[in-house]
């Protein structure tokens, strides 16, 4: 991905129009891969996410989907690779060694690149976490090829190659970037990005063991430890039902309990759009959007939020997006389902105690009608 | 110790508008600023400077106007600035980038000794992607530490860095070797205000001006445009959802008129937000 952005003037012309043939030695490359993440045993739920949507490539192309499970020897590492089967693969590569208990780049890095050169896919798929950027950076390099990062969408052209649109300028546009003349194509793709798709109990099929070919002592970097996050600590924003967020049109830091009032009344996260990190209002974990977090609920209650397109791509995956907002010409009410009017700082209140009132036990009967 | 800290003078992303009709940036007047991320990088340079000795570098790559982000490093502190700027250089992707940035290091380590530690932003407010700074090591062949919050130990002797790496689940505490590449995550310190002499002596301070032959640049077909293996072939708006949003009157119960309106388009949420309100 350009580190700087291009204009739609030098895009449309130069080498975007003058596609040479693929350099005979690339040619050898098929097939669509995704690297499976874990960490400490559990798989991260998004490369199930990117195997949906390299399902729908591979499909496309008629070629097979690959799992890449890299992990320790063990029980979790078989696990993941089993799962696979229950996402669409067609066929697992599995290395699995214990010096791949915990994350480390020297190590993952000689393990995903040595299968890639081994077996040679077109396209490799990675999640756009920090382990994942940290592997998909490296591994780019080493092979010289192109890596589009934090894609939105993904799909095969005509003639095969692969279009991953991201958005760019800040998230103010969107634009379509390709590799063409070099194998894999690579892109990450954020947590929840992509729909998570449904999983089909299978048998486990084909799974093509590679060796590490590393002893510890080549690893320089160690694990000194490893502090795992407090539940309590945690925030499940990416992945919950109900999301309560707030924009500037909240007015002031303190204002921002409202939206954390309702959220507790409807058992929701909360976030927020990019501004009011900026301003330090809200911790970075809490951001929604290009570079925050991409929510999927099945409510996204948007509470005096514009709605850049930055803020947009965030949450478009949403089924039910409700925007609260003074001006009715803004960007927000291009893509919310519901839209109201008025000042967020009035509404929320009524809203939480509407909610409150609802929801009760008491109000069952209504529910029930 | 000697220290190179990337920076990249990005517009400042709060202010790029699009123009409503054409769909095109409307660059002119949009201010230009070091990339917030790089700032956390500057400050845990310096502060490592500070407290073992030696001097920072600061590395970027740009137009000639991103001089300008280069002196502000030095008002904060830094020892020297490096610009690498040549027309073959524009249009670069992460990989192109990465050539570049990577020689000119490569350069900076034969001319002012080379650097115990590189570092940079976790990421770009422009590109986003975070792919640049494990690109630079993997390059100069260097150990990398990602998303670092903190450093927690640095021995010159035994050439070793500690440091607390973000992880999706947790924080790893890693022990690695120099040199090696960092790249700061976000809040981890605050940018220090630069002293006065500081200033002063950025004002006057010469830059450091490499094209890409002065920074030895061998091939410059791995440079800019034609060094990127990614091309961008379309920039567009999104597409406006063909139905605009369902507007609330806003009447006596607004918020009652709101609520019926999400539970008629998701019934089932009702019975599961009852159920769960019943659980409280």
């Amino acid at each position: 991905m350009s580190t700087a952005p291009k204009t739609p003037a030098q895009a449309a012309g130069g080498r975007a129009s003058t596609k040479k043939e693929l350099p005979e030695h690339f040619k050898a490359y098929k097939h669509v891969w995704v690297f499976i993440e874990q960490e400490r045993g559990v798989v991260h739920p998004v490369s199930w996410e990117l195997m949906g949507a390299g399902r729908k490539l591979a499909d496309k192309l008629k070629v097979d989907l690959a799992a890449v499970v890299i992990g320790p020897d063990g029980e979790a590492t078989q696990h993941a690779a089993a799962e696979s089967f229950c996402y669409g693969a067609d066929l697992v590569y599995m290395i699995a060694d214990n010096l791949l208990a915990d994350y480390r780049n020297e190590s993952y890095t000689k393990a995903l690149t040595d299968v890639v050169n081994t077996y040679k896919p077109e396209i490799l798929l990675l999640g756009a976490t920090t382990l994942g950027r940290d592997l998909a950076g490296s591994v780019a390099t080493t092979l010289l090829t192109g890596l589009t990062a934090d894609c939105t969408e993904l799909d095969v052209d005509a003639d095969g190659s692969l279009a991953a649109t991201r958005p760019t300028f800040g998230g103010s546009l969107l634009c379509t970037i390709y590799t063409l003349n070099y194998r894999p194509q690579m892109a990450t793709v954020r947590p929840r990005v992509m729909p998570m798709p449904e999983r089909v109990v299978r048998d486990t099929g084909r799974i093509v063991s590679h060796p590490l070919g590393l002893v510890e002592d080549d690893i320089v970097t160690k694990v000194l430890s490893y502090l795992p996050d407090r539940d309590s600590a945690k925030s499940n924003l990416a992945y919950a039902d109900v999301v309560v967020a707030g924009g500037l049109g909240l007015g002031s830091p303190e204002n921002f309990q409202l939206v954390r009032q309702l959220a507790t009344v409807l058992g929701a996260e909360y976030g927020c759009s990019r501004p009011l990190v900026q301003k330090g209002w809200v911790t970075s974990d809490r951001q929604i959007g290009q570079t925050g977090k991409t929510i999927r609920p099945k409510l996204y209650i948007a509470a005096g939020i514009s709605g850049a397109i930055q803020h947009r791509v965030g949450v478009e995956g949403a089924d039910l997006i409700v925007a609260i907002n003074t001006d009715k010409n803004a960007p927000i009410f291009e893509f919310a389902h519901v839209g109201i009017v008025t000042d967020a700082i009035r509404l929320l209140p009524a809203l939480t105690a509407a909610f409150r009132a609802r929801l009760s036990p008491h109000s069952r009967d209504r529910i029930a009608s | 110790m000697h220290i190179v800290v990337c920076i990249k003078q990005v517009p400042d992303s709060a202010q790029i508008r699009v123009h409503p009709v054409t769909n095109t940036i409307m660059r002119q007047g949009v201010p230009t600023i070091i990339n917030p991320y790089d700032l956390f990088a500057l400050e845990a340079a310096l502060e490592l400077r500070d407290k073992f000795g030696g001097e920072v570098t600061v590395l970027t790559m740009g137009p000639p106007s991103a001089e300008d982000s280069l002196r502000k490093a030095l008002t904060f502190g830094a020892d020297r600035a490096v610009l690498l700027t040549d027309r073959f250089f524009a249009g670069a992707d992460t990989l192109a980038t990465t050539y570049a940035l990577a020689t000119a290091i490569r350069k900076i380590s034969t001319e002012f000794g080379p650097p115990d530690l590189v570092f940079t932003g976790k990421q770009t407010i422009d590109g986003d992607t975070a792919q640049v700074g494990p690109g630079i090591a993997k390059r100069l062949g260097l150990l990398q530490l990602t998303y670092v919050a903190k450093i927690s130990a640095l021995d010159l002797e035994a050439r070793t860095i500690d440091a607390e790496r973000r992880s999706e689940g947790g924080v790893q505490i890693l022990r690695t070797r120099l040199p090696c590449l960092v790249t700061m995550l976000e809040a981890t310190n605050q940018i220090r205000r630069g002293a006065m002499a500081d200033a002063l002596r950025a004002a006057r301070a010469p830059i450091v001006k490499w094209s890409a032959q002065d920074a030895g640049v061998e091939d410059i077909s791995k440079c800019g445009l034609r060094g990127s293996p990614t091309i961008v072939k379309r920039v567009f708006a999104p597409a406006a959802r063909s139905e605009k949003a369902a507007l609330i009157e806003v009447g006596e119960q607004p918020a009652d008129a709101l609520i019926e309106a999400i539970f008629k388009r998701q019934p089932a949420l009702e019975v599961e937000l009852a159920t769960l309100a019943r659980g409280y």
